[in-house]
């Protein structure tokens, strides 16, 4: 028997570029995490053509998870066309053959970076959420193995604390983005840099998210319908961002979460930041066919 | 007389028994180890409910071991620990994990150390501090929290305007005043003092001793003081434990013992002192 008859044909890479053995220790730690929501499971975090902090973790689950019959959709900050969110894209088609789209209801795989679309999102689809700090408890305890021992004894006091000083210094919380949250009522998680408009679309969630965190080397998960409650405190509500009587100056939508723009006269316009959901609402005013599925917010109100 | 207490130097006499009621405390046969210094030699002490026990002796006489032992920081290589909290008269502390120390810890225990540092968070503020005692026991309503932790501030005679001041911006009385206010926040069954007016000037020190006092008073909290400055325990204590080496000496009703030492380290100490 000769060598090239033992060895597999030579290939410029494996398929879905990470080799089979990472994606194995990528599926088991995605199980694990999934076992455990909320829980930080450490994974080794290979390299990836893109350097850290720019969405390596999230990058590396939806590597793991393609196939080539695989539909991607790819955020960045709610939009589709920046270069980072198409670079990934454009890389995800070349490595596996998925299919690429915009639009959020025909994605299988959505990989995004501090947004969750404003549709609702379905049992078959998974969220993929690029993480650059998952441990909430690092403003307040910045030895990780100490902080490990806080998650197992669920010592949670300090992330109130924080809570408490924000509201009797600024009279309101002053968390914006990467509230924390309680997972299935045991561990407390950061859901990314998400906006506070954000947290509650987790909430008994149909879609499973993944949260991966590349430079730190940690994943951790929400499934499917499982409690994600922000901490609150009884007689505080939670409170999202203003965006609810605002209007987006180009699709003419109300009620979803806005960019801000400037004006040279000192005022502000707004777009709407889930980008594509915006482009079909002025695809559908000017006569196109466009489905538009069901939002989480309507009206700027929260549907439960 | 029969008594709870017994002593672990060869003195003859048994320490006076004039609590009826049942005791809040009782740790027998307390050792440590650190290498090779047995920082504590077999200790047993008893504490009545509504009581203040000083603890004197000199520095590396193991009385903060003992002391740290009793808030459940510091774990014996032999020994027992029982708390007389209801529902837990059974269980000996010695044997609890890392979460059920830190819970008991918690609710039923509240110690004022002698550097604010290791009591206090100094980048919050003061009031944060009482109320993350509140937070760790479940409190989650923030008027309730501020409410509470007002009341606890005023009960240890914190100016209450400030009480949202960073303990960093307070003065040394002030820090150790909001250390007792998140020590008794939640009304412990007992109250640890580790020389807390330790490096306080005189006035400070006689004002914050007012303090613990009328709380004593007021509130029948049980407290165990340690301290190596015999003016403060006199001030305080009902009862006193004299330690050297790693051992109890000597104890006695607090008079009893300032008036009428008998063991021969007392004595030194007390003339030391007068």
């Amino acid at each position: 028997m000769k060598l090239d008859q033992l060895t597999k044909p030579w290939a410029a890479f494996s398929y879905g570029f990470l080799d089979e053995s990472a994606k194995r220790e990528m599926r088991r730690r995605i199980l694990k995490a999934i076992a455990i929501p909320g829980y930080q499971v450490p994974y080794a975090s290979r390299e990836v053509p893109i350097a850290r902090g720019w969405g390596t973790g999230g990058l590396q689950v939806t590597l793991t998870l393609l196939k080539p019959a695989s539909v991607v959709k790819v955020i960045d900050q709610g939009a589709d066309d920046s270069v980072n969110a198409s670079s990934i894209r454009k890389f995800l088609r070349r490595v596996s053959s998925a299919k690429e789209t915009l639009d959020t209801l025909k994605a299988d795989i959505i990989q995004s970076r501090h947004r969750i679309p404003e549709e609702k999102l379905r049992e078959d689809q998974i969220l993929v959420l690029q993480v650059p700090n998952p441990e909430p408890l690092r403003p307040v305890q910045p030895d990780m193995s100490e902080a490990r021992v806080m998650h197992g004894d669920a010592d949670y006091g300090q992330l109130w604390l924080t809570l408490y000083e924000q509201l009797v210094r600024s009279g309101r919380i002053m968390q914006g983005s990467s509230y924390p949250s309680m997972v299935n009522g045991r561990h407390v998680m950061t859901p990314s840099p998400i906006p506070r408009w954000d947290v509650p679309k987790m909430h008994m969630a149909a879609n499973l998210t993944i949260l991966s965190a590349g430079r730190e080397k940690r994943i951790h998960a929400v499934p499917p319908y499982t409690r994600v409650e922000p901490l609150v405190f009884d007689d505080v509500p939670y409170r999202v961002e203003d965006h609810a009587d605002k209007t987006c100056y180009r699709s003419g939508a109300m009620g979803f979460f806005m960019n801000e723009l400037p004006q040279d006269d000192g005022s502000s316009s707004f777009e709407i930041s889930d980008s594509q959901y915006g482009v079909k609402h002025i695809q559908r005013r000017e006569g196109e066919a466009v489905t538009l599925g069901e939002t989480y917010y309507r009206e700027g109100r929260l549907e439960r | 007389m029969n008594s709870s207490v017994s002593m672990t130097s060869g003195l003859e006499r048994q320490p006076p028994c004039l609590m009826l009621a049942s005791p809040i405390l009782t740790i027998r046969g307390a050792e440590k180890s650190f290498g090779d210094v047995r920082a504590l030699r077999g200790v047993d002490v008893t504490v009545y409910p509504g009581e203040v026990l000083g603890i004197v002796g000199e520095s590396g006489s193991g009385k903060s071991t003992l002391l740290r032992m009793m808030n459940l920081e510091e774990m014996s290589d032999r020994g027992t620990y029982h708390l007389d909290l209801p529902g837990r008269e059974d269980l000996d502390l010695f044997t609890l994990d890392r979460f059920s120390r830190r819970m008991l810890r918690a609710h039923h225990i509240g110690i004022v150390y002698q550097n604010p540092h290791l009591g206090l968070r100094m980048n919050n503020t003061s009031s944060g501090n009482v109320a993350e005692r509140l937070l760790m026991a479940g409190e989650r309503n923030f008027a309730v929290l501020r409410a509470k932790a007002k009341e606890s501030l005023d009960a240890s005679e914190f100016p209450t305007a400030r009480m949202d001041a960073r303990p960093s911006e307070l003065s040394g009385g002030m820090q150790q005043r909001v250390q007792l206010a998140k020590a008794i926040a939640l009304e412990p069954a007992l109250l640890l003092l580790d020389e807390p007016t330790t490096g306080l000037d005189v006035s400070v020190q006689a004002l914050v001793l007012d303090t613990l006092k009328r709380l004593q008073r007021e509130r029948q909290i049980t407290m165990v003081i340690v301290s190596h400055d015999l003016g403060v325990i006199r001030t305080m204590a009902d009862r006193v434990m004299v330690m050297r080496n790693g051992e109890v000496v000597e104890q006695g009703l607090a008079d009893q013992i300032f008036q009428d030492p008998q063991h021969e380290y007392t004595q030194q100490l007390v003339h030391a002192k007068l």
